[in-house]
């Protein structure tokens, strides 16, 4: 288990150098789910050990966001005085995005196969 | 007996109580949430932030004294992102099957965004610099901040615009999903991934694992696409 953790931590401190020897413009941690997939690719398998600490990491994935967004407070002033265009600049580009994310794989994909699609009796979400 | 406030004094300077703080009102978020119905105005996130943000300005504690506890959850964003490769590789075959598609469709997805938020708070008369600090609003934190600094913008303002995006995708990106009839797992979670980063991708991924793969996926290449597209588009339309 904390074999994997390490090499987890390891994967993001390759991925750190990686983005900031090579400076293209992505994040050290998204460097390192690159280095991570293709060392899975090499492996060709996941061991069940790495699973269960990914698990652990990812089950709670949105509560790792919460102290980075508090930081919204800092700005209340500024986002206060102009939020009429802000906010309905940021509710339709952000449901526009979705839609057309969406309409395009959905019309470039190859049907998906039976397992890959909601089903009427899901939690539709 | 000790003072009230010496024990307030030695507590608010050990990370122990925004730690616990955090904890507390992520899981009374998530209580909330399922109460509703899993009622997405009731997202966990917003209800959480919420939540701290009304103890913060209560008790009258800075952002960086509450950060100084709350880092040790914000550090493992990091490794969870890593993580996100296992999801990713179960769904390998998903992936070589429709990678052209998937291609095509963040694309699409990158600069919808980008212009559209701009566009659209250009017409609502927003000013120049909230106009550059919303432009990568869809990109994940610490690549939309690199993109608004090299726009000439000012990059504090930019998360707070990347995480209100994060929580609004999470929350209407269901419903807008349903709507359309979208039923392919991986086109649900490309939307939210594309739409709103990592908040979308943890939302996809509470819901469906194919949905999470793909998310993940999605937030990573959106962020190579926008890093790629956001200045040159800046530069053709403003000069």
């Amino acid at each position: 288990m904390l074999g994997y953790l390490t090499a987890i931590f390891g994967c993001q401190l390759l991925g750190e150098l990686f983005a900031t020897a090579s400076g293209l413009p992505v994040p050290g941690p998204v460097c390192g789910m690159a280095i991570l997939f293709a060392a899975l690719l090499i492996k060709g398998s996941i061991p069940p050990d790495l699973a269960a600490v990914g698990g652990a990491l990812l089950d709670n994935l949105s509560l790792l966001f919460i102290p980075a967004a508090v930081g919204v407070m800092l700005h209340a002033r500024l986002l206060v005085q102009d939020w009429v265009p802000m906010s309905i600049a940021l509710i339709i580009s952000t449901a526009l995005t979705i839609v057309v994310t969406a309409l395009v794989m959905s019309r470039l994909a190859p049907p998906a196969p039976e397992s890959a699609a909601l089903s009427a009796s899901d939690d539709a979400t | 007996m000790t003072d009230i406030r010496d024990i307030w004094v030695y507590l608010s300077a050990s990370p122990l109580l925004h730690l616990t703080l955090t904890l507390v009102a992520y899981q009374a978020g998530l209580a909330i949430y399922k109460r509703s119905g899993m009622n997405p105005l009731f997202n966990p996130v917003f209800m959480s932030v919420v939540m701290v943000v009304s103890v913060l300005v209560a008790t009258g504690t800075r952002y960086d004294s509450y950060f100084d506890g709350a880092q040790f959850v914000h550090f493992l964003l990091g490794p969870a992102t890593v993580a996100l490769a296992i999801p990713l590789y179960r769904q390998i075959a998903l992936v070589r099957r429709s990678a052209v598609a998937l291609l095509a469709s963040i694309a699409a997805g990158s600069v919808t965004a980008a212009t559209s938020a701009v566009g659209i708070g250009w017409l609502l008369g927003a000013s120049h610099d909230t106009l550059i600090s919303m432009a990568p609003k869809s990109v994940t934190t610490p690549v939309a901040m690199a993109i608004t600094e090299r726009l000439g913008g000012l990059p504090s303002l930019t998360p707070a615009f990347v995480l209100m995006t994060g929580i609004l995708g999470a929350m209407m990106g269901p419903a807008i999903l349903n709507k359309l009839a979208v039923k392919d797992w991986a086109a649900r979670g490309l939307a939210m991934g594309v739409a709103s980063h990592g908040i979308g991708t943890a939302r996809a991924l509470q819901v469906n694992e194919v949905a999470g793969a793909f998310a993940g996926l999605a937030m990573g290449l959106n962020a190579l696409a926008s890093a790629l597209l956001i200045p040159l588009l800046w530069h053709l339309a403003f000069g």
